[in-house]
């Protein structure tokens, strides 16, 4: 009997301790519902219906796995796999990265036995790591849904990326602070609303007065802090990088598209370097935090200090409206919420626009099985073609989603989206084209960020700072060749 | 008897077993395997031979972590081994509050890595916002940052093992020394210490694998800034691995060269402590 018990007790400790590793292997059990992919929601209520009363042995080949790169929205994700599986008994798991670990997380996802079906990749750049995991999605529903089918990441014949939404950023600026310093008697410039404000001479002489006057105004700063913790500074190296490497690439002609010139790029001159500077130097010096501190803040930090009111202007894109507008205590208005573009000094900047482009594109992974496959593009489809996946798009995620499915009446409801929109059917006013997707990787703008924190702290000169960009540029492109 | 024990040996040792090759030797074989070849995933790798190695070596970044590694061991192995030491012969004098203080100076050591990093930060940050600076404007800030967070974290840890060194040695041996008309710190040299030396070589291997192996609280408090000049060994290998495409077979030499090099070290410093050791 004792021994009996040794040996029961044995073999419970030995399952116990294995059982914990190989949870993954246990749900592959094939069901019997794996044909049911259907993408029309009409007879899925039925499959769902069948597979709820058949007892959850619902196969693991419908489940899908979607790994998202936007932390500000993954609990509306949450709330949508909700109901994508009360609709069609299809399982969504969906799984967030942190900020700035995206590409780690898929690294360590896609190697295991339950690999995301659902990816993100950044662009040309992005596919070139990921190429082997992408599948061909040219004849798919989805990618006829397009508006503008040279979005797409395409390789040869085949259309790997699809891009989901479409994001502009700029100088986001509290319009009532604005209207409070037009309202000054004693100010000293003769600007009187933001229409004027259309060159960085007219934009750095109204910062710089409104800093004098940042007492009456009530506010601590005109900029939120240029947030330079690691992992905080795609603002500055990414984002901001874009203007002057736009200008730069658009004088190759042999290219019409600045992300393909950029591609070609095996070097770079940083031709508008100061350009860069002037704006860079805007943000820092008329900052409500002081220049030492830079390094210890995140984006949240300024999107909270722009939103409780103590600075006027943020730069940011549309996707923050949600940071914004969740801060506790945020006295920003919705009708006070306004973009402006990111002037920087460069000649007919006048008509220049909000930075406009997408980085986020989804790609299916083409070493799941066909199910999967199935399954995740017709999650997609039912996200941006049905009544309910749409008013998800619309009002929770916020995104301007470039798909033809979309009526008038379906376009987003917050007000950043809206500015977006209206400064990019303004006319005279040219978008500028997201060009950072060219970027030879996420180590060339990691060494950028570094080297601006530098900079900042007044450890390095802005001619170092050059040089670490141009050095960057050349030998981490040289390492895709 | 010896022989049902014999019989019932591998049903105790097969779950310890299996767990350890799978979680431990397996992969360690597969990665030494891996710092030969160029990969994406573990499942697609093409052999290149020692060009990992000699691109691991000519990383200026990993050198510079090597440095830092290397300085940042020695001077917290000395600095939590000696106060440590001093807290428990404090300790060990039987004065009033002793089991609270062993207790408090304990319980920091339970605070898991990432935390720590994360809740040190907020300090240092808030006490150098004073001067206008932060943690990240100059790599010396991030040295003694992390020597301050290692130092509040293993001196608990340290203490509560040479108590326990301490305790062991007979009072009689003292009170036989003192009798002789030695003074406390010829007791402490002659008498306590080589019959400490065990713990002594426990602390010590502890306090320099952890240097060497130090990670969360790295990339907590610092991430490396500022420009990777703070990062630690650790860290540069996991910034080598998903920092660029193509580089993580260089990522793998580098664990390699850094498991080569904990080993070396360890095995060098037990062997010395190990020879002082007096049999009671």
């Amino acid at each position: 009997m004792k021994k009996f018990l040794v040996i029961l007790l044995t073999v419970a400790l030995m399952a116990g301790s294995l059982m914990a590793c190989s949870k993954k292997e246990e749900t592959k059990d094939t069901g019997s519902s794996s044909n049911n992919t259907t993408t029309s929601t009409e007879d899925s209520k039925e499959v769902a219906k069948d597979e709820e009363s058949s007892g959850n042995t619902q196969a693991a080949s419908e489940e899908i796995y979607f790994l998202n790169f936007k932390p500000e929205i993954s609990e509306v994700y949450d709330k949508i796999a909700a109901d994508y599986e009360a609709e069609t008994g299809v399982k969504v798991k969906v799984y967030t990265a942190a900020s700035g670990t995206y590409e780690q997380t898929l690294k360590s996802e896609i190697a295991k036995s339950d690999p995301p079906t659902i990816f993100q990749i950044n662009g040309p750049v992005g596919y070139e790591s990921w190429k082997d995991y992408c599948m061909d999605l040219k004849d798919t529903k989805l990618y006829s849904y397009l508006s503008d089918k040279s979005l797409a990441i395409t390789s040869g014949d085949g259309v790997y990326g699809i891009p989901y939404v479409v994001e502009g950023y700029g100088i986001i600026y509290n319009n009532a602070i604005m209207e409070k310093y037009f309202a000054l008697t004693d100010r000293a410039t003769t600007v009187s609303s933001m229409d004027e404000v259309n060159n960085f001479e007219t934009l750095k002489a109204v910062v710089e007065d409104m800093t004098a006057h940042k007492d009456e105004l009530g506010i601590e700063g005109v900029f939120a802090s240029t947030s330079l913790l690691a992992g905080e500074q795609w603002r500055w190296q990414t984002h901001l990088a874009n203007l002057p490497f736009y200008y730069e690439f658009k004088e190759n002609t042999d290219y019409d598209n600045t992300i393909l010139a950029g591609l070609a790029a095996d070097e770079v001159e940083f031709k508008y370097a100061q350009n860069y500077k002037n704006i860079f130097d805007l943000y820092v010096e008329n900052s409500c935090t002081p220049k030492g501190l830079l390094g210890s803040k995140s984006v949240n930090d300024s999107m909270a200090e722009f939103a409780l009111g103590k600075c006027a202007m943020v730069q940011n894109g549309n996707w923050a409206w949600s940071q914004i507008s969740g801060v506790e205590g945020n006295v920003v208005k919705e009708e006070d919420i306004k973009f402006l573009p990111i002037y920087t000094g460069m000649a007919g900047e006048e008509n220049q626009g909000l930075c406009i482009g997408t980085e986020n594109y989804f790609a299916i992974n083409s070493k799941v099985s066909k199910e999967k496959q199935d399954a995740s593009i017709a999650f997609l489809e039912w996200l941006f073609s049905s009544e309910k996946g749409k008013s998800y798009v619309k009002n929770d995620l916020g995104f301007i989603a470039p798909f033809n499915t979309f009526e008038e009446d379906e376009k987003p409801t917050d007000p950043l989206a809206r500015e977006v929109l209206a400064w990019m059917e303004k006319d005279g006013v040219t978008s500028v084209a997201w060009t950072f997707a060219s970027f030879p990787s996420e180590d060339f703008k990691n060494y950028f960020g570094d080297a601006l924190l530098e900079y900042v702290q007044g450890t390095k000169t802005w001619d170092d700072v050059v040089t670490v960009v141009k050095d960057s540029w050349k030998s981490e492109r040289a390492k895709t060749k | 008897m010896v022989k049902r024990k014999a019989r019932y040996f591998p049903v105790f040792v097969l779950p310890t077993l299996t767990a350890f090759m799978i979680a431990f030797l397996i992969p360690f074989i597969m990665g030494i395997f891996l710092s030969f070849t160029k990969f994406t995933t573990v499942l697609d790798a093409k052999w290149v031979g020692f060009q990992n190695y000699i691109d691991a070596f000519s990383n200026k970044e990993f050198l510079n972590a090597l440095w830092f590694t290397v300085k940042f061991a020695i001077v917290s192995v000395i600095t939590i081994n000696v106060l440590s030491f001093i807290l428990a012969l404090i300790l060990t004098r039987n004065i009033k509050g002793t089991n609270l203080f062993r207790t408090v100076f304990f319980m920091p050591n339970l605070i898991g890595g990432i935390v720590l990093g994360y809740i040190w930060q907020v300090i240092i940050n808030g006490v150098l916002y004073k001067y206008g600076v932060s943690l990240t404007f100059k790599p010396e800030y991030g040295f003694w940052g992390l020597t301050i967070l290692m130092n509040w974290q293993m001196i608990g840890y340290m203490m509560v093992i040479y108590i326990a060194g301490i305790q062991n040695v007979p009072r009689d041996l003292i009170e036989a020394a003192r009798i002789d008309g030695a003074g406390s710190f010829k007791i402490l040299t002659k008498i306590i210490i080589p019959l400490v030396m065990p713990a002594i070589t426990i602390c010590l291997f502890l306090t320099m694998s952890n240097s060497f192996k130090l990670f969360d609280q790295n990339l907590a408090l610092t991430a490396g800034a500022p420009s990777k000049k703070t990062a630690m060994l650790a860290l540069d290998i996991y910034n080598t691995f998903y920092g660029s495409v193509g580089s993580e077979g260089i990522g793998q030499a580098k664990a390699v060269v850094f498991f080569l090099i904990v080993g070396l070290v360890a095995i060098i410093q037990l062997k010395l402590t190990r020879k002082r050791e007096v049999e009671n």
